[in-house]
């Protein structure tokens, strides 16, 4: 990397008593009527220079607003701080000006946020955003700040800088996105970088190359990281230390080592121990006897015409010929990428889209030869389980009602319909009363439930699950997964179950099958798939996974996973050439 | 309840329904201030307000302004109620198939629109009137007709996002027939935005119905604000109050309405809310 233009040494250190960044008892408040009065509750963190500390925490647990009040960002005035002090270097920032702010701002803490396609102004090009950063806090001519933001685009490894400069956001790719992100963020060498959820909204393999790119650009200009996250796989991958969060207060914090190995904190146990293995669960026996066949299935989206003939474009193939099959009792798992197709296919299963051609043989007959009418006699065979728990629930209606719709639309009396929908939403572990219910007032894992419900009160032969666990916290998605077990045993279902995360497949699915730009790229067993895959895509996908050398959760492998965590901390530093330009994303 | 303690928050809007109801008093009880007909003649022309027994005055003729006014209130309320049902039936039936089916359907529906928005809206509502002769109801279809479209689209761009979202997926799963999972599923989560587009259209069809009755389009046998400003304008300088109250009393009602509307969107748009 070539020397630094703008002014100030790079991360000066710090006497060594003061830290970096200390936060000593952060409160943040919450308006009046919030679930708790303070989303943090006396957050005390040090992070040092040249540091990783992730803080690890579920959805409302204030890892977020305490990113956000180091950055002076609260979304004030109801939500602001209220107690405490953070100390960038002996200076408190709760007390600054909002002048002192702005210049504290990317010039010594900057942040990365989780979208970088809402983070990076659409309208701007990358250059021209970068060259912002530069422009408010030193006084660079316009070629040297141009020559800055080049070198910059390089550091992040981005192939191109002059391509890129200039490209506006939409036409870069995700990964590409957050690497300018990083750029932007880096651009004035801040002492402070804080990484809010950087990779959640990015694949799996771009995200490895992202962390291993934070990873090494914080090694070599001696960054101190506050790396956010709620996934332990990525904690294990990146972070030197570890804070857990709970209801907005730090119940455990420690080295990286000891929190994952040897956690103190229940709450840090019981996380830990929701997040689901990435060894296959033992096989279970499975008939061969075929429930559903798809043989060539095609759709492409796009090349429609509008109403006075306007060309579109040749599209895009989302199916390309997708060959699959599933056996009574098994639950066949489908893992892919973003636009890898595995939810097109799910909604094509279901009838939610037409495919364009192909064959879907369900009991005999080619369902996607049917039409509307003929469709309804097989959809209580074929039912579907949706993503968003808050999305896929009618916010209008009372949860009864939802879930006996389904059973009245196919002709049930209404009355017999509501008492099967009582009679599921005990099964699916929810109480009588939520019948009356609307669902705003259940949580993102009862939602899931209920929609679970509904898609059982049919009683299907066949559940679609499409990412039915993504969206929750890894101890509800824990929760929701053993519920999926359960159901699957006691009723026999046959199961679909469309996921991008290889551990919940691992624990899930009998047979796996890889999607990759609307084609299967394998299929087999899970443990096989697992142990040797024959795809090179397949493997590159599980080399990919966060927390990789972490196989299995829990106290078992506690001691051997310290030895080589230790081993991993005392190697050499990272040679930054390598590091920065051997990574394309 | 809850509603209410939302509503009462925008204070201006708990004005402007006080205005309202006032408003809607007065109507309801014009027959019995002022039992008679109100193109009647009743006493001295041009008596300023207050003298000859005329509260606010008399016109030209001798004419009663404040009974006008009171039974004008009727015929802008009924005209803008009226005006604004139909306006709003026609365009969530069509906005909502256009929205819900999309493609050549949606096309096709939108475009008629857009053939109705290309036309100065008060224009086209003199040119039908004119042409359907002046009547309650030709004036009531022609306020709908160039109301629609903006309802159309509203309502349009709802369902074309309620389409997608998982719940409607999830009653295709099911099997539901299509007219079932507009009416029952999508329409009640688009009420909100409707309500507040239709309560401030029934203050345009006011508006629209007086500049109608100004020009003399109105309906020749009922009373109406616009008529009376109509009447009184060659006199606006000797005698003031023949158009300056029925003027306040447009105002007065179309801003209430205005009022009422900003407090439903408050109420009802949770996205807005906590806002100021």
């Amino acid at each position: 990397m070539s020397a630094v233009v703008v002014d100030g040494p790079i991360g000066s250190a710090p006497a060594a008593d003061v830290p970096l960044l200390h936060i000593e008892g952060l409160d943040v408040c919450l308006p009046s009527g919030a679930d708790r009065s303070l989303a943090v509750d006396g957050a005390s963190l040090a992070l040092s220079a040249n540091e990783i500390l992730c803080v690890v925490g579920e959805s409302g647990s204030g890892k977020s607003l305490t990113a956000r009040a180091v950055m002076g960002l609260l979304p004030g005035p109801l939500v602001r701080v209220t107690g405490g002090a953070i100390r960038l270097v002996g200076e408190d920032l709760v007390q600054a000006s909002a002048a002192r702010m702005r210049a504290v701002r990317g010039a010594e803490i900057s942040m990365v946020f989780q979208e970088p396609m809402t983070a990076l102004n659409p309208v701007m090009r990358i250059g021209a955003q970068i060259d912002e950063v530069i422009r408010f806090h030193a006084s660079l001519s316009r070629r040297a700040r141009r020559e800055r933001a080049r070198e910059l685009v390089a550091d992040v490894g981005l192939p191109d800088p002059e391509r890129i400069l200039s490209a506006y956001p939409h036409e870069l790719s995700g990964g590409q996105r957050q690497r300018a992100m990083i750029a932007m963020a880096l651009a004035m060498e801040p002492k402070v970088l804080i990484a809010d959820e950087p990779t959640t909204a990015l694949d799996v393999t771009t995200q490895a190359r992202i962390l291993d790119l934070i990873k090494g650009l914080q090694a070599s200009h001696d960054t101190g990281v506050l790396f956010i996250t709620h996934d332990f796989g990525v904690v294990d991958d990146i972070a030197d230390r570890v804070a857990v969060m709970q209801h907005g207060k730090v119940v455990e914090i420690g080295t990286t080592a000891k929190v994952l190995g040897a956690p103190e904190h229940p709450y840090t146990r019981a996380l830990i121990g929701a997040v689901p293995s990435l060894v296959p669960r033992p096989r279970r026996t499975i008939s061969s006897e075929s429930l559903l066949v798809g043989r060539g299935l095609v759709k492409v989206y796009g090349g429609g015409r509008g109403l006075f003939g306007r060309r579109g474009s040749a599209g895009t193939r989302a199916l390309d010929g997708v060959d699959f099959e599933l056996h009574r009792g098994e639950t066949l798992g489908v893992v892919g990428e973003s636009g890898s197709g595995k939810s097109t296919l799910a909604r094509a299963v279901v009838r939610l889209i037409e495919p364009d051609a192909g064959a879907l043989h369900y009991r005999g007959t080619d369902l996607l030869a049917l039409d509307r009418a003929g469709m309804r006699a097989h959809r209580a065979g074929l039912q579907m389980v949706f993503q968003d728990p808050y999305g896929s629930l009618n916010p209008r209606s009372r949860v009864g009602r939802i879930i006996a719709d389904g059973p009245v639309t196919l002709g049930t009396p209404r009355p017999e319909a509501e008492r099967r929908a009582r009679a599921m939403l005990e099964l699916v572990g929810l109480e009588a009363r939520a019948f009356e219910r609307f669902p705003h007032e259940f949580s993102g894992g009862q939602r899931q439930r209920i929609g679970i419900a509904r898609a059982l009160a049919l009683e299907p032969e066949i559940l679609v699950a499409d990412e039915p666990v993504s969206a929750l916290d890894v101890s509800v998605q824990a929760q929701v997964l053993e519920l999926f077990a359960r159901i699957r045993e006691e009723l026999g279902l046959s199961m679909i179950f469309i996921t991008h995360d290889l551990r919940v497949a691992a624990q899930v699915c009998d047979r796996i099958a890889v999607m990759r730009l609307g084609k299967v790229v394998e299929c087999g067993p899970t443990a096989e798939l697992f142990e040797r895959a024959s795809h090179e895509y397949t493997r590159e996908l599980l080399a990919a996974v966060p927390g990789r050398s972490w196989g299995m959760a829990g106290d078992a492998v506690a001691s051997t996973r310290d030895q080589s965590r230790s081993a991993r901390h005392s190697r050499p530093p990272i040679s930054n050439s390598r590091q920065i330009h051997g990574r394309r994303s | 309840m809850r509603f209410w303690t939302l509503f009462a928050r925008n204070r201006s809007a708990v004005f402007g329904l006080a205005i309202l109801a006032a408003v809607i008093a007065l109507a309801a009880s014009a027959s019995l201030f002022f039992p008679d007909d109100p193109f009647r003649l009743v006493g001295q022309s041009m008596s300023p307000p207050g003298a000859n027994g005329f509260l606010l005055g008399s016109d030209t003729l001798g004419r009663d302004v404040a009974a006008g006014i009171a039974h004008g209130a009727r015929v802008s309320l009924l005209i803008g109620l009226l005006a604004t049902t139909v306006a709003v039936a026609f365009g969530v039936v069509l906005g909502g198939i256009a929205g819900y089916f999309g493609g050549f359907v949606d096309d096709l529906v939108m475009r008629v629109t857009e053939m109705f928005q290309t036309i100065p809206s008060f224009l086209f509502a003199i040119l039908l009137v004119a042409i359907l002769k002046p009547s309650i109801s030709s004036i009531v279809i022609a306020i709908a007709v160039v109301s629609w479209p903006a309802v159309a689209r509203l309502v349009r761009g709802e369902f074309a996002s309620m389409r997608n979202r998982e719940f409607v997926q999830a009653c295709h799963v099911v099997g539901m027939g299509d007219a079932r999972i507009m009416l029952r599923e999508i329409l009640p989560n688009c009420l909100s935005p409707i309500i507040v587009t239709a309560s401030l259209m029934v203050a345009t069809a006011i508006l629209i119905e007086s500049g109608l009755a100004f020009l003399g389009l109105g309906d020749p046998n009922v009373m109406s604000w616009g008529f009376q400003i109509g009447a009184g304008r060659t006199v606006l300088r000797s005698a003031w109050w023949v158009c300056t109250f029925p003027g306040i009393a447009i105002l007065l009602t179309v801003l209430a309405i205005n009022l009422v509307g900003e407090g439903l969107n408050d109420a009802l748009n949770p996205r807005l809310r906590g806002r100021t």
